[in-house]
């Protein structure tokens, strides 16, 4: 009976999700942003192959970015369909998504994780907290509980600033950050 | 105010909530009459009142019959101590712990004296929240290892061993370490280990201007945010005397219920895929998705951030928008009811959800379990309901309520709670008065304070602020129900199995950086 009903609805449904957005190379921290955007596709290929696997790592924030990062596995985004994978150990990633400001309660785990992580390996620091800009990049800076930005901590590829950034904005940065050969 | 046998001397500080300054030994006794009564303990938390001629203090706020009772006790200045709450309100264990962790107020004749808050940021000796606190130079301080040493209580035994996780989990949640000790499959005893987000917050209220102060308030739990807001903008108003638009009042309504409605739906989804029902996961996050998308089309952001300043809102609901949320409300009502029916056929998601970590009606009383945990377990409070404040007192809040307590009571709240929020928004929506949405604050002319009380989606929202003569925050104490709800998920997942914990921790959903700070 659930069968039927899931089927139906799902049909009903239809498809829901959208193209792609560009990568967004503003957002790399280092300026080497030389690459044509219509040689992205192929940079991203070329690096990894056909897939790119990410860890997250909340480092102390506020709750508001996993929001958004949840919203990107929704059927909108369609992650998965471009090839990007949230994996559960930092051992069998590319790319490590940090969020909020390093709280020093947090410190040893969020550089041991980086280290875990193999080489070629990439940061992207989400939103204001984590790149340390904007109103809540000043509200959350260095204090007797916190290191601050992400890039105080662990070397940092690509900010994506916002509170929270939205979806989009996060996917555009990420593909920023895999479109820098290392 | 009469409480059990007695009267005590409290005078009304805002809708439902009184205020009594008593001395340490009254303090007992009042938690006995609350207690006695039918009461809960809501939060505790301590103050450094030296620069105001006083010592320290420390503050409860108790629930009673008649509204919020928020008590506080002068403490000494050089050996602060209050006698334990513990004992009566299991829940007040772990802030008194974070109390003394950040403050150095002790909790004379406390069972439970490990640290909380404090893992290895800063050292023993200093209290970060004391005014006269002067923080490391240069981050950590040197003579402090770099991994936090914590006593964890250990089951021995044949066959018991214990998993660790954490603080770094697997999937894309919130850090916190999970000590779980087993015998094959099942769970013996759960003990957490949380405060790895501390991020100071407290301490960044002091001296902070009143605006600024929404802003950090809306961040003290991101998914919270407008319970924050409101909770900051009421206790903001009550201590400057301030009366904000009628508009206004209705419109931050709307905003808790568009804030309850996107979190209900999120846990919707994710209650299925952790059953592996990745269909629910999918269709709900569609839903949620098309609501921020509406949200930030007509307030410019998707979770309503910064919305609520002090004084009212900073941004209008225009006709036209009106209609448009109306329209989604409706049709997310529609598709939901489509997709309980699928859930209540799915024979394998309700065998997963049925008798799972159970928090029986006995047990939430008596540990504090509060919220929406709370009334999937009989403990009937929902603040909107019971205690409202402008405009829920004109609105007849049906509140939801179970009595298994297991994850499928949780779920049915949910569902339930996002129907009333439809329905309520759709209200609000016709009935919003015309008006400015914002008025400016009174002028402060000496110290003063206030206690913003909101139901949020998770349970209640309190944030209790004190101004000082100078216009800015002197300090702000915000408090998540996950505070009270945390431990009662330790005791939840007890004769489970380990598998199970996901989907029981995800019933729940609790806060780490909003217990943190």
């Amino acid at each position: 009976m659930a069968t039927h009903l899931i089927l139906k609805k799902i049909f009903k449904t239809g498809f829901v999700s959208e193209p792609a957005p560009a990568p967004d190379l503003t957002m790399l921290t280092a300026d080497q942003a030389t690459h044509e955007q219509n040689q992205l596709h192929a940079d991203i290929l070329k690096v990894f192959g056909q897939a790119v696997t990410i860890r997250h790592v909340d480092a102390g924030s506020c709750n508001g970015c996993e929001l958004e990062i949840h919203a990107l596995g929704g059927p909108h985004y369609n992650i998965e369909g471009l090839g990007i994978k949230f994996a559960a150990s930092p051992r069998h990633v590319d790319v490590l998504l940090v969020t909020g400001p390093v709280s020093r309660n947090l410190e040893v785990a969020l550089q041991r994780t980086y280290d875990a992580t193999p080489e070629p390996k990439w940061v992207v620091a989400m939103g204001d907290c984590a790149g340390g800009c904007g109103m809540a990049g000043a509200m959350f800076g260095e204090n007797y509980a916190s290191c601050g930005k992400i890039s105080n901590v662990i070397p940092v590829d690509v900010e994506v600033p916002g509170c929270p950034p939205t979806p989009t904005a996060l996917l555009r940065g990420i593909l920023a950050a895999v479109s820098r050969p290392k | 105010m009469h409480i059990g046998e007695q009267d005590w001397h409290l005078n009304p500080l805002g809708t439902h909530i009184w205020r009594g300054v008593f001395e340490p030994g009254q303090l007992l006794a009042l938690a006995r009459g609350v207690k006695d009564a039918g009461g809960q303990l809501l939060a505790l938390w301590g103050s450094d009142d030296r620069h105001l001629a006083g010592g320290f203090s420390v503050h409860v706020v108790l629930l009673t019959s008649q509204g919020l009772a928020w008590a506080s006790c002068a403490l000494d200045a050089e050996t602060p101590s209050y006698p334990d709450l513990a004992h009566i309100f299991p829940q007040a264990d772990r802030m008194q712990r974070a109390a003394f962790d950040l403050l150095g107020i002790r909790a004379e004749g406390a069972v439970d004296e490990r640290k909380w808050l404090r893992h290895n940021a800063w050292s023993a000796e200093v209290f970060p929240l004391r005014k006269d606190f002067v923080a490391p130079v240069a981050g950590r301080e040197s003579s402090l290892a770099a991994v936090d040493g914590y006593p964890f209580i250990r089951v021995e035994g044949d066959g018991v061993h214990e998993i660790p996780v954490g603080p770094i989990h697997a999937g894309t949640i919130e850090p916190g370490h999970f000590r779980f000790s087993i015998i094959g499959d099942r769970i013996l005893r759960l003990e957490q280990r949380l405060g790895y987000t501390h991020q100071g917050v407290e301490k960044r209220f002091e001296g902070m201007d009143l605006e600024a102060g929404a802003k950090l308030a809306g961040r003290v739990s991101g998914d919270t945010h407008i319970g924050f807001a409101w909770a900051y903008s009421m206790a903001v108003e009550t201590a400057t005397t301030s009366v904000i638009p009628p508009r206004a009042a209705w419109l931050r309504a709307l905003f808790l219920e568009i804030e309850r409605i996107a979190n209900h739906l999120g846990d919707l989804g994710y209650l299925a895929n952790d059953v592996a029902l990745s269909f629910g996961f999918m269709q709900f996050w569609r839903l949620k998705e098309d609501w921020l998308r509406l949200c930030a089309e007509l307030f410019g952001h998707r979770y309503l951030f910064d919305c609520i300043v002090p004084g009212g809102v900073g941004v209008d609901l225009s006709a036209e928008g009106g209609r448009q949320l109306v329209a989604l409300a409706r049709r997310i009502e529609a598709e939901t009811r489509e997709l309980k029916a699928i859930y209540d056929e799915h024979a394998t998601l309700q065998d997963r959800f049925a008798n799972t970590g159970i928090c029986k009606p006995e047990m939430a009383a008596r540990l504090g379990l509060t919220g929406l945990p709370g009334r999937a377990s009989a403990q009937a409070w929902d603040a909107r309901a019971q205690f409202p404040q402008t405009p829920y007192e004109q609105l007849q809040v049906n509140m939801a309520t179970q009595r298994k307590g297991d994850v499928l009571a949780r779920a049915e709240v949910r569902f339930a709670e996002v129907y009333e929020s439809l329905r309520l928004l759709r209200e609000i929506v016709e009935r919003l008065p015309a008006g400015a949405i914002h008025t400016p604050l009174a002028p402060v002319e000496r110290v003063c304070e206030g206690l913003g009380w909101v139901e949020g989606w998770r349970g209640e929202v309190l944030v209790a602020v004190r101004i000082g003569a100078d216009g800015r925050l002197d300090r702000v104490h915000p408090h998540d129900p996950s505070w009270q709800n945390w431990p009662l998920l330790e005791v939840g997942v007890l004769g489970n199995i380990v598998p199970d914990f996901p989907l029981i921790n995800k019933s729940f959903n609790l806060s780490y950086s909003g217990q943190d700070l």
